[in-house]
């Protein structure tokens, strides 16, 4: 690792994290599948789901955060699921007593069950309560440059709009607004959602993005542990060349080799 | 005495308190979160809290999303 990398680290509401992939728990074939890509991913943040407990089912069934240790990673409950403000909140606060006092979430609320596309008005009712509350609130969100400011405004710790659609894998279909929002951020800005492979991650760093949150590309690649460890290269390479600033374009070839010297 | 747990009717039995009945479900000593009437009942207090017929009660864990 080179020192540049060692001394970039991302920074969420005051504590420092080496890796910049943030990655989610879900769709796994398994508990062990889940702990080895995750492993292998490098990640620091991982978020988990809040839900009830199966009651009368399996009691002794393995709990995710015995896999997930909240002494190895920072956990980050999202509210994924709700639907309404009041709902997010109450998940948010569930969450909080579920690991013992820790205040950082990850903000979702849903629009609609086809597109899982954010409710603006929700989130943003939600963002002030959970704020007022001592939450450090990161909000998924659309790519509305104008909302994400206001998200940053409020208070958000980070904000994280969508590439694509949640679990669509469509890559960022318009890196525009993600240029737009960063251009204006004083939080990070973590791409949240529709990124596929790869080579979708190394586009967000290469732009400039703080990190990346991703769970589907991950769990639902035919060989997850295997793609967990190309998305841990994908983010480091990523960020390396943004850090390392791209050539510029041109229209016209340009010789690698020098020109005198040439025989004939 | 009937009350609710996670949306459905629930027999506490003798249960008269918070903890009593996080041992009847088999959840002692597990990663949990309570909710009692829409508001979160600390860990420490599960046992100083007591339950009344009719109550509405939610226990959560963590599971794996994104």
């Amino acid at each position: 690792m080179s020192e540049q990398q060692l001394n970039d680290p991302l920074v969420i509401a005051g504590k420092s994290y080496q890796s910049r992939l943030l990655v989610g728990t879900g769709k796994y074939k398994d508990l062990q599948e889940t702990g080895e890509a995750i492993a292998a991913s490098g990640a620091e943040i991982v978020t988990v789901a809040v839900r009830r407990t199966n009651i009368g089912q399996n009691p002794d069934e393995p709990n995710l955060l015995d896999v997930i240790s909240p002494d190895k990673y920072t956990i980050l409950p999202n509210t994924a699921g709700c639907y309404t403000a009041q709902d997010a909140v109450r998940t948010c606060r569930l969450a909080r007593e579920l690991l013992d006092g820790h205040d950082l979430v990850k903000l979702e609320v849903l629009g609609d069950q086809k597109t899982l596309y954010p409710n603006i008005v929700e989130t943003l009712s939600a963002a002030e309560t959970l704020i007022k509350d001592g939450f450090k609130v990161m909000v998924y969100t659309n790519d509305d440059p104008i909302v994400a400011k206001q998200l940053e405004e409020m208070g958000c710790v980070a904000v994280m709009p969508l590439g694509s659609l949640i679990g669509s894998g469509l890559g960022i279909l318009n890196p525009h607004n993600i240029r737009l929002i960063m251009e204006e951020a004083q939080v990070p800005i973590i791409v949240d959602a529709g990124v596929g492979t790869a080579s979708d991650a190394a586009v967000a760093m290469e732009m400039g993005c703080a990190g990346v949150l991703m769970n589907t590309a991950i769990a639902a690649a035919n060989k997850p542990v295997l793609m967990a460890s190309a998305m841990r290269k994908a983010i480091e390479a990523g960020r390396e060349a943004f850090l390392a600033g791209r050539m510029p374009r041109k229209a016209y070839a340009s010789a690698s080799s020098p020109l005198a010297g040439v025989i004939g | 005495m009937q009350i609710q747990v996670n949306g459905e009717p629930f027999d506490a039995g003798k249960c008269t308190t918070l903890a009593e009945l996080v041992n009847r479900l088999g959840l002692a000593g597990k990663r949990i979160a309570i909710e009692l009437n829409m508001e979160i009942v600390p860990r420490s207090e599960h046992d100083k809290t007591e339950l009344k017929a009719g109550d509405r009660v939610e226990v959560v864990h963590a599971i794996g999303g994104g």
